[in-house]
């Protein structure tokens, strides 16, 4: 994990502005594409109240949802483990393949398997996982995390993907057209299915009255993984709860509007029982999950779909890119979510915002997310873990303002100094000048116009 | 304490106070007139296609002008036996790899996003629709409800061990955003809808 923060990883991403510009579009078009998808449907609005008060539901009575889904599960045939944390739920994946003598594995996309570093911890146990995903294949071959929880390689361009298919699979160097490209790993990939005996898949909603869950891909990844193999593990955070199948009516007309703009993805598959002679297992995690519904500022980030609409919108993402917020989910949501799992390494994310709004508007369950990167900050303040810098400017502006008189000299000095020697702002010491002019400098203060034309 | 009871008990206490669940009857109906024209207009807009057609002999024949006797075919529609494998059930599903098409019959379709419900009892193997590199699908004409909403309606009770909405062929984007068929599953998706009403020579 970089110990360097989001401004500093930020900056990093900016050195190449071309790219920046590119990553930027990219992503408003993906953006523009919800808008698109949203504006068909003309109950849009509702349903997004709707959705937000079936999870309102669904927090106010998780345990009970949560129990009556693992004994309608159990009674489906399927097993039910529950994890208190990444390394318990790592364990748990890890006890079902040793017991199945089982050394390789698909997966299909799981951002709870990132959040625990699933794939880190399985290697060193001397373990072979492939992720299915064709943009998370791109990202796992480059040695890199998804820096985007719908479309994982979005940071990368078609030439560096041609370039690892090049190195890993063979592929003619400098061939770089998205459907070749495609068409390679559909081959690799294929092979993979076709022999790998465990799958772990995630899982998008879990009904409670019938102890199913949904899993929904464009791709058709989770479905070949789950179907052909002998053992089926979906890992699943607490709150991926529905109360019952027919508010999957309401949250699968949302969740591919918002996240691409397509009417639904190409496969949204039940799964209520295993077929015969397959194991099915579901690990219900909690990993700090269930501390954050005891922040009554914070808990509603838990009626979060993934669908990386406030990632799109947001105008810090998208020239930011998603490495830049060094966590598993990143963008508007993911800071609101990591500094529950821990304050202090995600204490900068919560800053990585203009509060500007765009990603609470957006959020097909009404999440308030800007209010609540709003008030993190004030958590994080109060509990010590502002970076040093920002501690120190606010304490001597605290002094400033509480001081007429240094405020008089204050103004009067920086005045002086723009004016008469501007590049002792003008510098790279100044955060405020990077990417900015500085305004022009008023000869005067409010103050002394004001005394002087108060007559 | 188990992690379970430790994880429920931490819930539990922390969980806000009750509230209700929302009707979600949405506010405006869809229209009821003719849904097929909105289905195969979403359909295609996800790179699906969709026939119109009068019956099985008509299918029967716009598959044979696509495909080959060298292509393995596989259905569940004794009416295709001519040009397919008709069976229940394969001891290994791993056999189906080299599946060039499946023809599947589907319980009804969706308007508002081109997706077509299908439980594993009509699958043969559950990864059939997944695995061949070509599917299609077999409705109704009038299996058409307008929205999600609708659907749920439909299957809220139902009982299933698998079941899926399929909504056109495998895709993917990741490459830089270029939309790409047939990722992992399906290249290609096609639906035929039954409507006995229908000549042949009908506008499909």
């Amino acid at each position: 994990m970089s110990k360097q923060d989001h401004a500093a990883l930020a900056d990093e991403f900016n050195k190449d502005e071309p790219r920046v510009d590119w990553h930027d579009k990219t992503l408003w078009f993906v953006r523009e594409k919800r808008d698109k998808a949203a504006q068909k449907v003309p109950e849009w609005e509702w349903l997004r109240d709707t959705a937000s008060k079936i999870k309102d539901n669904v927090l106010s009575n998780l345990s009970e949802y949560l129990t009556l889904f693992e004994e309608q599960a159990t009674r489906n045939g399927i097993v039910v483990h529950w994890a208190a944390d990444a390394k318990e739920h790592n364990e748990i994946v890890y006890g079902l393949l040793q017991r199945h003598k089982i050394d390789m594995m698909v997966k299909s996309k799981s951002m709870l398997t990132e959040e625990c570093h699933l794939n880190e911890f399985l290697k060193e146990k001397g373990l072979d996982v492939v992720d299915t995903d064709l943009g998370e294949r791109v990202v796992q071959l480059a040695g890199e995390p998804p820096s985007h929880i719908v479309l994982p390689c979005i940071h990368k361009k078609k030439e560096e993907i041609g370039e690892i298919f090049h190195e890993h699979l063979g592929t003619p160097a400098g061939n770089a057209d998205p459907q070749f490209l495609t068409h390679a790993a559909r081959l690799h990939l294929r092979e993979k299915f076709l022999t790998r005996r465990a799958a772990l898949t995630g899982v998008n909603f879990a009904i409670a009255e019938t102890g199913e869950f949904v899993v929904c891909t464009n791709e058709g990844n989770a479905d070949m993984g789950a179907h052909l193999a002998e053992i089926h593990i979906a890992c699943m955070g607490i709150e991926k709860l529905i109360p019952q199948r027919k508010h999957l009516g309401v949250f699968l007309r949302l969740l591919t509007r918002s996240a691409t703009g397509q009417p639904i993805t190409t496969y949204s598959s039940h799964f209520k029982r295993p077929r015969p002679g397959q194991e099915m297992h579901i690990v219900i995690v909690d990993n700090g999950r269930s501390i954050q519904l005891g922040r009554k500022d914070f808990r509603n980030s838990l009626k979060c779909i993934r669908c990386a609409a406030c990632f799109n919108t947001c105008p810090v993402y998208r020239r930011s890119g998603g490495h830049s917020y060094h966590t598993a989910v990143a963008g508007p949501i993911g800071s609101i979510l990591s500094p529950n799992l821990d304050m202090k390494q995600y204490s900068d994310l919560p800053f990585a915002s203009t509060l500007c709004g765009s990603c609470s508007n957006v959020c097909p369950v009404k999440i308030d997310i800007h209010e609540q990167l709003y008030r993190w900050r004030q958590v994080i303040v109060q509990e010590g873990y502002a970076p040093a810098g920002k501690k120190l400017a606010m304490k001597t502006m605290n002094w400033v303002l509480s001081n007429p008189s240094v405020y008089h000299t204050a103004g009067k000095a920086g005045r002086f100094f723009m004016l008469n020697a501007p590049f002792t702002v003008n510098n790279r010491l100044n955060p405020w000048w990077k990417g900015r002019d500085m305004p022009e400098v008023p000869k005067e203060s409010f103050g002394q116009w004001y005394k002087k034309n108060r007559k | 304490m188990s992690s379970r009871d430790k994880i429920l008990a931490t819930i539990k206490n922390n969980q806000p106070d009750q509230r209700d669940l929302p009707a979600i009857t949405p506010p405006a109906a869809g229209s009821l007139s003719d849904l097929s024209r909105q289905f195969i207009e979403v359909l295609e807009g996800i790179g699906g296609r969709a026939y119109i057609v009068s019956g099985w002999q008509r299918i029967a024949t716009i598959l044979k002008e696509q495909y080959t006797n060298t292509h393995r075919i596989v259905s569940t529609c004794p009416e295709l036996s001519g040009l397919a494998e008709v069976s229940q059930h394969y001891e290994d599903p791993h056999t189906l790899e080299n599946v060039e098409l499946a023809v599947l019959e589907a319980h009804f379709a969706v308007a508002e996003n081109g997706a077509c419900w299908i439980t594993e009892e009509k699958m043969i193997e559950r990864v059939l629709p997944f695995i061949a590199q070509n599917l299609a699908l077999v409705l109704r004409r009038k299996d058409i409800v307008p929205n999600m909403y609708e659907a749920y309606e439909r299957i809220a009770g139902a009982e299933y061990g698998f079941g899926a909405f399929i909504a056109g062929p495998s895709k993917t984007a990741d490459i830089e955003q270029s939309l790409v068929l047939g990722a992992h599953g399906p290249k290609s998706m096609t639906v035929f809808l039954l409507d006995e009403e229908m000549s042949d020579a009908g506008y499909y």
